[in-house]
């Protein structure tokens, strides 16, 4: 009995060996340290084809603007974090990206359901995220000073939806389905809101996590035979749900938010969805001028081309590491509060625009697009017509 | 309200349920053999299903890439992909019976269910696994046959695809094979022998061993042909795809009488039919109030009041009070 705690406490001793060496061996490291750039979005599951373009935007990034802070010393490093599209998985990962000090600023995520808290865990710390693709208002609105992002929002983009449906679509009467998420929800309430206020009669609102089977919502969706139908969610359920509708002969013009921005829509929805429309705070890569090198970079190193957010992602980083710079220069070392801070008063012309933050962290102005879908056959989706596009100001309440 | 309208759909509603049915009923099947022979619940049954829906889509997409899929007749390849998807899922379920149950066939009864529920885990990540390293992809598409998409318009509210009904004759043909075998076999007698009495079943001669794989290969090809028809008629699938109908189906089971081979046809029935009735209805009779996100608690309400009264299920026997 009594040699057992001895056990113990040389097994516990042998773990802290290991665990203490490369802590060890970072001290001794030559130059000033590493500054980590996470990334957190889905790398994995259904819509891991969005989440792994932000981390690849955010890599090709942090290898192109890195020189800066190596001259000064430092050690630039990517840390890509899967947060699964689950708000769980995105905060246990958010603790340990806090654990880890070298990490400056987070770029991240996709879904705002996952964004929202896992900004709750950065806030503590003062951690700066900048969100390639969250739209939902409430990512913003709640004030914190660490979290930015440069993409629009979904109180004006499900406006944009309603005034293309009303305005060009000539849609007098709608049905609206959404995802039960905080960005399908969100975004599908601001486009109700705003069809009913301009006359579209919303014939029914369906919440559903369904995935495969649309049989029982379809039905009475086509007896109703809206002229539109509108689905706030991502594409990995749009698609099967606008591919069983059109089998099934519903023959309602289908619109969507930026949810529906990816090729994996064609891949999964097939014709059905050519023709549609989809607005989205991320045009194709292609309605970006300066962009062109960025996605010749991105087919070159990577095999393929730039999904949405690619680009937005590469221009968030691109801010981080400015700011990043600004708190290095003179020798100091950048911590997370100097780098939070200096954020704000980072303008950046970036490939998407320029970039120039307003007191709550939003862009000062937005672009929005509507797009057409025009090819049922993914490679193409970045050739997707560009119906319509917006510059609006973030709204200022 | 809208009464025109809760009428016109009535039929639609009708067949997507008996739709959904028949998938649900198939997929029961293997839950029920199972807690037949074993009286234990096979959770991995739900990935030996989903299984069979990734063996249709691979040799759908090989077909696609060799530019047959055009050229061969389309029942030929439908019955190419039902019959392999069962032979897959068939193999699979047997192989999970040899490696993980028998050697706990002793133990308790909750250690094989363990067991079960942890072959569930390794087999989702496994077919993640080897899809993403083979396709590069999470979800997969059935590629499309316009053969299939074609609908009969019966009346203005109700067609039927060619889908539809492809889904429909062969869950038929798949119940109606199954219960010959069950009822009028040798095989089949001696299933219902080892259900009955293991120990009585083996000293009459039969081989209890090799029936009870037996009884896995059948439950295993009724699941495999259930995900082929899956993938068909709703068109997408992940490797997660399996988990929600076969719980759905086990509820099923249940619902019938589990160990009762009829019991789970109709259980199966019985369920798709609450549940496309409540997501296409409930919205319509509550005003909104309560939309189709609300049809799983309304089917497990209904299941939940049949068994107060039904402890055994709707065709389980009755139990009776002891005095």
């Amino acid at each position: 009995m009594s040699r057992y705690p001895v056990r113990v406490t040389a097994v516990l001793l042998a773990a802290l060996a290991l665990v203490a060496l490369p802590a060890g061996s970072h001290l001794t490291a030559q130059g000033k340290g590493t500054i980590k750039i996470a990334t957190q979005s889905p790398l994995s599951g259904g819509q891991a084809a969005l989440g792994e373009g932000i981390k690849l935007g955010t890599q090709l990034a942090v290898e192109k603007f890195k020189g800066n802070l190596e001259k000064m010393g430092y050690k630039v490093e990517l840390v890509p974090f899967d947060d699964q599209a689950k708000p769980d998985v995105g905060v246990a990962n958010a603790k340990n990206i806090i654990a880890d000090k070298d990490i400056l600023v987070v770029i991240g995520h996709l879904n705002s359901g996952v964004a929202i808290p896992s900004s709750e865990v950065y806030k503590e710390v003062n951690l700066a995220m900048i969100s390639p693709a969250n739209t939902n208002p409430t990512i913003t609105d709640r004030g914190y000073a660490s979290v930015y992002r440069v993409c629009g929002r979904d109180d004006v983009q499900g406006v944009v939806g309603s005034e293309f449906a009303h305005a060009t679509l000539k849609a007098k009467t709608a049905f609206v389905i959404h995802d039960k998420t905080t960005y399908g929800q969100g975004v599908a309430e601001f486009f109700k809101a705003d069809a009913e206020k301009k006359g579209i009669k919303v014939l029914g609102f369906e919440g559903t996590e369904e995935k495969s089977n649309f049989d029982p919502i379809i039905t009475p969706i086509k007896a109703k035979n809206p002229d539109l139908i509108y689905f706030g969610g991502i594409y990995e359920q749009a698609g099967p749900f606008f591919k069983q509708a059109r089998e099934k002969g519903v023959k309602s013009k289908f619109l969507g938010p930026d949810g529906m921005d990816s090729s994996d829509l064609t891949k999964i929805g097939g014709k059905a969805v050519v023709g549609m429309h989809y607005t989205s705070v991320a045009g194709p890569v292609s309605v970006y001028p300066q962009a062109k090198q960025f996605a010749e970079d991105y087919k070159k190193k990577f095999g393929k081309n730039p999904e949405p957010f690619a680009a937005q992602a590469y221009d968030a980083t691109a801010i981080a590491v400015k700011a990043i710079e600004a708190t290095a220069k003179g020798g100091k070392a950048p911590t997370r509060e100097a780098v939070t801070a200096a954020i704000r008063g980072v303008r950046h012309t970036g490939i998407t625009g320029s970039v120039e933050f307003d007191a709550k962290g939003d862009p000062k102005k937005a672009l929005y697009f509507v797009l057409q879908v025009v090819s049922d056959n993914p490679e193409k989706w970045g050739d997707n017509k560009e119906v319509k596009r917006l510059v609006i100001a973030a709204p200022s309440k | 309200m809208d009464y025109p309208l809760l009428v016109g759909i009535f039929p639609q509603v009708l067949l997507d349920g008996i739709i959904l049915g028949f998938m649900y009923a198939l997929i029961a099947l293997g839950y029920t053999m199972v807690y037949g022979v074993l009286e234990f619940i096979n959770f991995a049954h739900s990935e030996i299903f989903i299984v069979g829906a990734f063996v249709g889509v691979e040799i759908l997409l090989s077909l696609k890439g060799a530019g047959l899929l055009e050229t061969l007749p389309w029942p030929l390849v439908l019955v190419l992909i039902l019959v392999a998807g069962m032979a897959g899922s068939a193999a699979l379920a047997v192989s999970v019976e040899r490696i993980a149950y028998r050697p706990l066939r002793a133990a308790p009864r909750l250690i094989p269910l363990i067991s079960a529920i942890g072959v569930s885990f390794f087999l989702q990540d496994l077919i993640r696994l080897v899809e993403s390293v083979w396709r590069n992809a999470f979800n997969l598409v059935y590629p499309t046959m316009d053969v299939l998409n074609e609908r009969f318009e019966l009346t203005s509210t109700l067609d039927v695809s060619v889908k539809s009904l492809v889904v429909i004759v062969a869950a038929l043909l798949m119940l109606w094979a199954l219960h010959a075998i069950v009822n009028r076999t040798k095989v089949g007698t001696a299933i219902r022998a080892v259900a009955e009495d293991q120990a009585a079943a083996s000293l009459m001669g039969i081989n209890v061993n090799r029936i009870i794989s037996l009884t896995f290969l059948i439950g295993g090809a009724m699941g495999g042909a259930a995900g082929v028809l899956f993938g068909v008629q709703y068109g997408l699938i992940n490797p997660y795809s399996g988990f929600i109908p076969g719980l759905k189906a086990f509820t099923a089971a249940v619902l019938g009488g589990i160990g009762n081979i009829p019991g789970a046809m109709v259980g199966g029935i019985v369920l798709g039919l609450l549940e496309a009735f409540a997501a296409s209805y409930l919205s319509l009779l509550t005003g909104g109030a309560f939309g189709a996100e609300y049809k799983d608690i309304f089917a497990f309400s209904v299941l939940i009041l049949i068994l107060i009264f039904r402890p055994k299920g709707l065709l389980g026997e009755v139990v009776r009070e002891r005095a």
